[in-house]
C-alpha cells in the first residue's frame, strides 16, 4: 500500500501552488483543520493527512517500534513529502505535530521553508528550571483517563452526529472518522507525546517559524510558547486572543489571520 | 392507597416540580458555560456533589479547571474538539476535583448551543456521579488486562512447548540432504499434535520419525513428547521400524492415555556406498519415494494405529535411495489441507513433490504449496520431512542445488 493511502492523504487547492501541509495533534485527525485549511486553497497546494493509528489511516500503518518516538511520526511526514515531491513547503503542526514538524525539518531541511506551530510544547512535564505545566503523576492520570474513556470508545462514538444538515455526505464522513482511533494505539501515542522532550532539538531548527499561542491553554501554557519562540533561532511568537488548546477549531478566523501573512509574505520563487 | 390519597400525592408532586426545583434538585449536576468554558450557572446538585459554593465557581472558574490534570488534557484533546465539531459529547468519563481536594468520578454529557448562524453561544453540561460505576469499570479493565496477559503467556507457553516437539535446528546428515518444514494450525496459539525427529544412531545409520498424536493442546503435547522420546530410546535397541512401533504401542497402552497416534519410522543406512531406507508405518500416510528409475510411489504398508489395540499389524519395507532420489514424509495436514470443501489431496501433493524435487528446500516448497492452497491459514498442523540423496558429479563431489531463501 502506498504512503498516500496509508495516511489517508488528501490533496486540495492549487496543484501548482506552494505545498502547505497540515498535521493534526493527539486525539484527533485531519478534520481538525476543516475550518482553517480551506482558507489557503486558493494559492497553496493543501495537503492533509492522518497520523498512523488516527482517523482514516490504514491500521497497518502503525508500527509499534517505529512509532515509539516522535521521530517515527516525523519519518511518516517525510515519506509523504517524498511521495508528493514537496520542496520548500509550509508545515503547519498542531500541538504535538509542531515538534513532529521540527524533527522533520531537522532531518530534511529542504522540505519546508516555513514552519507554523500551533499550541506547541517541547516538553509537557516540569523539569528543573522549566515549567511544562504537568507532573509525571498528572500524565499517569491522563493515561488512566484514556483507559476509562476508551473502554466504551467505539460504541460511544458511533451515534455522534454532527449538526450539518445541508451536507449529509460530510456528516456521514465525520461520524465515521472524526476522532476514530484505535484505543491501544491512541494510548501509546499519548504516552509518546506526553513523555517527549524536544527542548534540545529546537535551537537546531533554523527554518523560519511562527509560534501561535493561545491565552489560557491548559496543555501548553503561555510560558511554554514563549520558551519555544525564544529557543528557536528564527522564530516569532503571535499571541492569540483565543483560549484553549485548539484555536484551529475554536477561533479559526483568528488562526487563519495569524498564519496568512507569515506564509504569504514570502515568495518561493524569489527565495 | 385510596384513589383520593393517590390523587393528592400526584398533585403535590406536580406542584413541587416548578422549573426552578426541576433545575436545582435534578438527580444530576447541571452546568452552563460560555463556549470557552467559563461557568455561568450551576445547580444545587452539582454544588452538593463537588462541595463548592456557587460564588466560587460562577464567573470565576472554567469547567476544565475543575478537572484533574489528566482530565484537563483529555478535555482539551478530545472533549472540546468533539463538542465543537459535533455539537455534543456523550458519556465522557472524567474526574472532578472537589472543593476539599477530593475527587469525584463522573460521567459527562454536554451539548453546544449555537445560534442560527452556527456561532456557539453556550455549553450545557450534565454531570452524573459515577463513583461505583467507575470502580466496576476499573475492575473490568483490570480483568481485561489480566486476560490479555494470560493469553500472551499461554501463547508463549504453546510456542515453547511446540518447539520441544521438533528438532531445534534443521537436521544435518552427512551424505544426505534432509529438509523439514513445520506449521502449527491456525495462528499457533495452541500446541499441535504433529511432530518429527531426525537423529543419528551410529555413523551411516540414521532415523527419521514423523507422526501425529490425535488432539491438540497440552494433553496431546504430553503424549507427543512421550512418543518422540520413546522412539529415540527404542531405536537404539531395535533396528527394525516395525519392532520400534510394536514396543511404542505397548508403552502407550501401559501409559493409559486415551490418545493414540499415527507414526512413520524410517531407518536410513549407508551400506556399501548406497543408502537404504527401511520404512515402518503405524497407521500413518505412507512416505512418497521419487526415483528416476521408478517414478513416484509410496513406500511401506499402512499398518494399524499406535496406542489403541494390544495387537498391532506393522511391517517393514525397504527401498534403495539412489543419487537424485527423494523420500517425502508428511502428516495428514498436507493431504487434508482444505479450501472450501476441496482437499489438497494426494494428486496435488504428488505434483508439488515433483515441482520441488530439485529445489534447495523441498520440504518448505511443499509446505508453501499447501499453505497457498489454504490461503495462508493452516487448518491443521502440517509437518513435512524430505530426504534427498545428492547427485554425484563426475569428480565424485556432491552437487547441491543453488540455495534459495526458504519460505517464511
Amino acid at each position: 500500500m502506498d504512503v498516500l493511502t496509508r495516511h489517508h492523504v488528501r490533496v486540495t487547492g492549487r496543484p501548482d501552488g506552494r505545498t502547505m501541509m497540515f498535521a493534526h495533534g493527539f486525539g484527533c485527525d485531519q478534520h481538525m483543520w476543516r475550518f482553517v485549511a480551506p482558507a489557503f486553497e486558493d494559492d497553496f497546494r493543501v495537503v492533509l493527512f492522518d497520523h498512523a493509528g488516527a482517523g482514516g489511516s490504514d491500521p497497518k500503518a502503525y508500527d509499534e517500534r517505529r512509532h515509539s518516538s516522535l521521530e517515527g511520526y516525523a519519518r511518516d511526514v517525510l515519506d509523504i513529502c517524498a511521495a508528493l515531491d514537496v520542496a520548500d513547503g509550509v508545515f503547519v503542526g498542531h500541538s504535538v505535530s509542531s515538534m513532529i514538524g521540527a524533527l522533520a525539518a531537522l532531518a530534511e531541511p529542504e522540505r519546508f521553508g516555513r514552519l507554523v506551530m500551533v499550541s506547541p510544547s517541547p516538553r509537557y512535564i516540569d523539569d528543573t528550571g522549566y515549567v511544562g505545566g504537568f507532573s509525571e503523576s498528572d500524565i499517569r492520570e491522563l493515561l488512566d483517563s484514556l483507559d476509562s474513556n476508551y473502554l466504551g470508545w467505539s460504541s460511544a462514538m458511533a451515534p455522534v452526529i454532527m449538526a450539518n444538515d445541508d451536507r449529509p455526505e460530510l456528516q456521514e464522513e465525520l461520524t465515521d472518522s472524526f476522532c476514530r482511533a484505535d484505543p491501544a494505539i491512541a494510548r501509546r501515542f499519548a504516552e509518546v507525546t506526553f513523555t517527549s522532550d524536544n527542548r534540545a532539538d529546537l535551537p537546531r531548527v533554523g527554518t523560519p517559524t511562527l509560534v501561535l499561542q493561545c491565552t489560557q491553554d491548559a496543555i501548553a501554557p503561555v510560558t511554554v510558547g514563549q520558551y519555544v519562540a525564544a529557543t528557536m533561532p528564527n522564530a516569532s511568537l503571535v499571541m492569540l486572543e483565543a483560549t484553549g488548546h485548539c484555536p484551529n477549531l475554536s477561533a479559526p478566523e483568528e488562526t487563519v489571520a495569524a498564519i496568512a501573512p507569515f506564509v504569504r509574505g514570502c515568495d518561493p520563487v524569489a527565495r | 392507597m385510596t384513589f383520593q390519597a393517590a390523587s393528592e400525592a400526584f398533585y403535590a408532586a406536580l406542584l413541587d416540580d416548578d422549573p426552578e426545583q426541576l433545575y436545582d434538585r435534578a438527580p444530576c449536576g447541571y452546568l452552563t458555560t460560555t463556549p470557552d468554558g467559563l461557568l455561568v450557572k450551576a445547580n444545587a446538585t452539582f454544588l452538593e456533589l463537588t462541595g463548592y459554593q456557587r460564588e466560587e465557581l460562577v464567573g470565576r472558574r472554567t469547567f476544565a479547571e475543575l478537572l484533574t490534570a489528566g482530565g484537563r488534557i483529555y478535555h482539551e484533546t478530545h472533549y472540546a474538539p468533539m463538542l465543537r465539531m459535533h455539537g455534543r459529547v456523550r458519556e465522557v468519563a472524567l474526574d472532578l476535583v472537589r472543593g476539599d481536594g477530593g475527587r469525584v468520578p463522573v460521567l459527562v454529557n454536554a451539548v453546544l448551543d449555537q445560534d442560527t448562524d452556527g456561532v456557539p453561544r453556550a455549553v450545557r453540561i450534565a454531570v452524573f456521579d459515577a463513583t461505583h460505576r467507575r470502580e466496576y469499570e476499573r475492575e473490568l479493565l483490570r480483568a481485561k488486562q489480566q486476560a490479555e496477559q494470560s493469553e500472551r503467556r499461554a501463547q508463549a507457553l504453546a510456542r515453547t512447548l511446540q518447539s520441544t516437539l521438533i528438532p531445534p535446528s534443521p537436521p544435518s546428515l552427512p551424505g544426505l540432504d534432509v529438509t523439514a518444514a513445520y506449521r502449527p494450525a491456525g495462528n499457533g496459539e495452541e500446541v499441535g499434535g504433529d511432530f518429527y525427529d531426525v537423529f543419528e544412531i551410529a555413523q551411516g545409520d540414521w532415523v527419521v520419525a514423523l507422526g501425529d498424536v490425535c488432539g491438540k493442546g497440552v494433553d496431546a503435547a504430553v503424549v507427543t513428547a512421550l512418543v518422540r522420546y520413546t522412539i529415540r530410546a527404542l531405536t537404539v535397541q531395535r533396528s527394525r521400524p516395525s519392532d520400534v512401533l510394536t514396543s511404542l504401542n505397548e508403552v502407550l497402552l501401559a501409559q493409559g492415555s486415551e490418545r493414540f497416534c499415527t507414526v512413520v519410522v524410517v531407518r536410513l543406512r549407508l551400506d556399501a556406498g548406497a543408502w537404504r531406507a527401511t520404512v515402518g508405518s503405524g497407521g500413518h500416510p505412507l512416505p512418497l519415494h521419487v526415483s528416476s528409475r521408478d517414478g513416484m510411489r509410496t513406500v511401506g504398508e499402512p499398518g494399524t494405529l499406535i496406542g489403541v489395540l494390544p495387537d498391532v499389524q506393522v511391517s517393514d519395507r525397504s527401498v534403495r535411495l539412489d543419487p537424485g532420489d527423494l523420500l517425502v514424509l508428511f502428516t495428514d495436514g498436507v493431504t487434508e489441507g482444505r479450501r472450501g470443501s476441496e482437499f489438497f489431496g494426494e494428486q496435488r501433493l504428488r505434483r508439488s513433490v515433483l515441482a520441488h524435487r530439485d529445489a534447495a528446500v523441498p520440504a518448505e516448497g511443499i509446505l508453501g504449496d499447501v499453505l497457498d492452497f489454504q490461503e495462508g491459514r493452516a487448518r491443521d498442523d502440517i509437518a513435512v520431512v524430505a530426504v534427498r540423496v545428492p547427485v554425484l558429479s563426475s569428480a565424485g563431489e556432491e552437487t547441491a542445488p543453488a540455495r534459495e531463501e526458504p519460505r517464511p
